[in-house]
């Protein structure tokens, strides 16, 4: 498949400071990708960077095969969607997805077609006539994103444009974005620091960290095998559970305190080494409870209903522990309770690298 | 129990209201009931209905001040609203040396009337100012005489006036730029609108309350212009750049006409509520009305 | 060559124009200040036969001192000196008084509201905008009733009346922007009125306490009807007595003296717009943003 926008060793300073180091990155044609990670982590950078709106100081970047490192925004086939809407408050709805047409001197009739088509995609004919200050959050977003629609992008560009609004709004526009992406098959990239859009929307999630990109993967090998400690504790919520250990090699445990966890079943065992320094996660929903003789005996500490689910809290040799529970929990405070591990599940970084063995 | 809640509060708004009531309000009332008579020296209550104003009306200096005030209240404002408003657009272009610029322009808002009068009118002097200093060039056509021009005078107060005044509108002007949504800026730039023509479509209207709030402040500015005027020209050449305030003090100070002076006043503290009053309707009214619809 | 890192660089047109607008705009705006300086430093023959745009050929210090002691407004002549005195006088209280009084009118506005207590806060904002004019003889009456036209105390109240609108607005508007629930938390804990402010509000207020006096001392000291009409003789302000020495009917017209006196008047206001440009300028956006 061929690419359609590559970043290739892009580097990028904020006065001396750097924000992005020799960065690549390749994104296929009609891909969903998303850049995902905590604020400061340079992922709107680098969107600007491809948008041309932030000029870059080394690198190149390739838009459907062309170089348009040095060209204007207008001239890259883009089109971007805000955190803010960026609608002009002064003209309507129709002239808000009008304007750049008319200003680069398109012909009327095709303005017209253009917008009953991005409008009737995005359902907003009743709202052509009304000002953005008249309408609601959705609305408004539903607005920006006809703006790009019209101007026939290769490239759709999005910057955070879920997080103004409220819960229930962002998993309504979630959804119509997906569904766009399905009907239009353009390629989109996506900026969000929330981890809930990311895994619903992306073919492929890019998680940064410190202008880097820490993994580049689909959401589901992300979220059940992330590359490092980064990773594995940002995607996820509640988050995975981590115990510092040490390997035993003889008996194939982990040592955590007084605890012996065996770990023959974990995918790379072979690459472990005797008495390696690790750190063991294990999501809350791979916790069973289990009386056999290896489980580990602990006390409820706090138990959290939420509805679907539920989280008992422990905690081994001090560090607390969650355990997710389908529906409702027959556990109650100080309950004593035996727990196993699904090691195939499980994940373990060595403690120096933090890389996932 | 009225006096019990906020008792603090209302002893400390005290001399607030007393002034209110007393300087603003009574003031005006006391200006206008005295404009219905005839005291010259001292105020006395000699009523004589409305004929202090229709003297006013049918004196030539006050037709000549009325005028003045309108030639300057309309190139001043034009001129400050234009200037501040390039000047800022300029300073918005991410250019160097951003704050120096930036001082230059403002530092005339810091000087007194009076200052800027009596600089203008040195640099203006038709003997030594810089007319002559463009004959020494080889200029000798050049001719800058306004400040003894009786038809050109009050544009040599509106230059002054505007040298001082820009500055403040530019600040405004910026302010009201500097709050634009970055993003809006990307979005136009990713749609490829020229940089003029974003300012007149796009921006321009998004800093409207900034640009009524700079028109407000100036034109108000307008009625009270006296000590500039007095520096610059004492109203003259002859009375030919005489305003409305000029006339005011006159009549209080040195001709001890006090009713003429208190009509005057009163005309000019109306055509200021006739300025101020739709700005107040749209900011109080239109506006509040609007947000909770 | 493969287009690769940052976008090369070219002065375009249109930004050298630019920048050769602002430049002009520049020294449009600076030349009356500069014409100000090289004139006060040239002796009047230089005067009358140079050019007014070029620097002095040899400079004179003579009209600097006369400006400060000698020049004569009327029958004295005294120079500026007793001008900046005065001054001082009127100025270092009214501003204290007047911002004084705008605190805490603001703090009251912003955090005790009771009834009416905005009708009259709109009635003084009116009061901003009422021309002088129309208030300066009543005023007048008002105050030799009460004894003090014509003196020191007369104008420190004279300047407190015009300053209050604008500092009671700009110091409303800044509490109004602190947490209220600082506030109520300071009230739950048993604050009232004074005590609140005194130990909340006013440790908090140094920002636009700067921003305030700023405002007042430039007011202040380029005031010049009120201190015309208000001060009394003895009292005159700089700026009367600058406009006094200036337009004397009389004798030699001395440009170089009239400079050096100009200089010397804007000097406080400039020396104070200089060291302080970032708050005047926020004294000027606070005082047109209405809350």
């Amino acid at each position: 498949m061929k690419n359609s926008v590559e970043v290739k060793k892009l580097s990028f300073n904020y006065g001396k400071e750097e924000i992005l180091n020799n960065l690549n990155l390749d994104i296929q044609d009609g891909e969903f990708m998303v850049l995902l990670g905590p604020s400061g982590c340079g992922k709107t950078t680098l969107l600007n960077c491809i948008a041309g709106l932030l000029d870059i100081d080394e690198g190149q970047i390739w838009i459907e095969d062309d170089n348009v490192t040095w060209k204007e925004p207008k001239d890259r086939h883009i089109g971007m969607v805000f955190q803010s809407y960026a609608l002009y408050p002064s003209m309507t709805v129709e002239k808000n997805l009008s304007f750049g047409l008319r200003m680069m001197n398109t012909p009327k009739n095709i303005i017209n077609k253009k917008i009953e088509k991005a409008s009737n995609l995005l359902q907003i004919n009743e709202l052509l006539k009304r000002k953005p200050s008249q309408l609601s959050g959705g609305q408004r977003q539903r607005v920006a994103i006809g703006r790009a629609l019209v101007r026939d992008a290769k490239v759709f560009l999005f910057d955070e444009p879920l997080s103004n609004l409220d819960a229930k709004l962002r998993a309504e526009l979630r959804y119509e974005i997906k569904k766009l992406h399905r009907d239009l098959s353009n390629t989109m990239i996506y900026v969000t620091h929330d981890q809930i859009e990311a895994m619903t929307l992306a073919d492929r999630i890019s998680v940064m960290k410190d202008g880097l990109i820490q993994q580049l993967d689909t959401p589901k090998q992300i979220y059940n095998k992330p590359a490092n400690l980064f990773v594995a504790g940002f995607i996820g919520s509640p988050s995975m559970n981590f115990l510092n250990a040490k390997f035993d090699k003889t008996n194939q445990n982990l040592i955590v305190g007084k605890q012996h966890i065996n770990i023959s079943k974990y995918e790379n065992f072979n690459n472990l080494f005797d008495n390696q320094e690790v750190i063991f996660g294990i999501r809350p929903e791979n916790i069973k409870i289990d009386n056999n003789e290896n489980a580990i005996q602990c006390n409820v500490e706090l138990v959290e209903p939420m509805g679907a689910d539920t989280l008992v809290w422990t905690s081994i040799e001090g560090k607390p522990i969650s355990i997710r529970f389908e529906g409702s929990s027959n556990y109650y405070l100080n309950d004593e309770i035996n727990i196993s591990f699904d090691i195939k599940k499980s994940s373990i970084f060595d403690s120096q690298s933090e890389e996932r063995i | 129990m009225f006096l019990k809640k906020n008792i603090g509060a209302k002893i400390a708004l005290l001399p607030m209201i007393i002034i209110s009531l007393t300087v603003f309000v009574g003031c005006i009332i006391y200006s206008f009931i005295y404009s219905l008579t005839n005291s010259k020296l001292i105020p006395v209550f000699n009523y004589v209905g409305f004929d202090q104003y229709e003297r006013l009306f049918k004196t030539r200096k006050w037709d000549v001040a009325v005028e003045n005030i309108f030639i300057y209240g309309f190139v001043f404002t034009i001129g400050c609203l234009v200037i501040g408003f390039l000047l800022a657009v300029l300073i918005d272009q991410k250019i160097r040396a951003e704050s120096l610029f930036r001082t230059i322009f403002l530092y005339p808002y810091a000087m007194s009337f009076v200052v800027t009068g009596l600089v203008w009118k040195w640099v203006l002097n038709p003997t030594f100012g810089i007319e002559h200093s463009m004959h020494l060039w080889g200029f000798t056509w050049f001719e800058l005489d306004w400040l003894v021009n009786r038809d050109l005078a009050i544009y040599a107060v509106c230059i002054a006036a505007v040298w001082q005044g820009a500055g403040f509108v530019m600040i405004l002007m910026l302010a009201g730029l500097r709050g634009i949504d970055e993003d809006i800026w990307k979005s136009l730039s990713i749609e490829g609108v020229p940089k003029w023509k974003s300012y007149i479509f796009v921006i321009l209207p998004m800093i409207r309350p900034m640009v009524i709030t700079s028109l407000v402040l100036i034109a108000a500015g307008v009625v009270k212009v006296y000590d500039l005027i007095l520096a610059l020209t004492s109203g003259g050449p002859g009375y030919s750049t005489t305003t409305p305030a000029m006339y005011v003090m006159e009549n209080f100070f040195s001709r001890a006409n006090l009713g003429q002076a208190f009509a005057a006043s009163i005309i000019m503290f109306i055509s200021v509520v006739c300025i101020l009053a739709p700005w107040a309707y749209y900011e109080f009214y239109f506006r509040n009305r609007e947000a909770k619809a | 060559m493969e287009a690769n890192g940052p976008r090369p660089k070219h002065l375009s047109i249109g930004r050298i124009g630019m920048y050769c607008f602002i430049i002009m705009c520049a020294l449009f705006f600076l030349m009356p200040l500069y014409v100000m300086l090289v004139t006060s430093f040239k002796d009047m023959d230089e005067i009358r036969s140079g050019n007014l745009l070029y620097i002095p050929k040899s400079l004179s210090f003579y009209a600097w001192p006369k400006a400060w002691s000698q020049a004569c407004t009327g029958f004295v002549c005294e120079g500026l000196k007793p001008g900046l005195v005065n001054s001082l006088k009127i100025t270092i209280p009214s501003v204290i008084v007047s911002v004084s009084l705008g605190a805490i009118n603001g703090y009251a506005l912003a955090f005790w509201r009771f009834k009416g207590a905005y009708f009259f806060f709109g009635l003084c904002m009116f009061g901003a905008f009422i021309p002088y004019q129309v208030m300066v003889y009543p005023l007048l009456k008002i105050e030799s009733a009460l004894g003090i036209y014509s003196s020191l105390p007369g104008i420190i109240l004279v300047h407190t009346i015009f300053g209050m609108p604008i500092l009671t607005l700009i110091f409303r508007n800044f509490y109004a922007s602190l947490p209220i629930d600082l506030f109520k938390a300071a009230r739950i804990d048993g604050g009232n009125f004074l005590k609140i402010f005194f130990y909340v509000i006013i440790p908090m207020s140094t920002p636009i306490t700067i921003v305030a006096v700023i405002l007042q001392v430039t007011g202040i000291w380029n005031d010049f009807l009120l201190g015309l009409v208000f001060a009394g003789r003895d009292n005159q302000p700089m700026t009367v007595q600058l406009n006094n020495i200036v337009q004397v009917d009389y004798g030699v017209v001395e440009y170089n003296v009239d400079m050096a006196a100009t200089i010397l008047t804007s000097m406080i206001p400039l020396a104070v717009y200089f060291v302080s440009g970032r708050w005047f300028v926020r004294g000027i956006a606070a005082g047109a943003i209405k809350g």
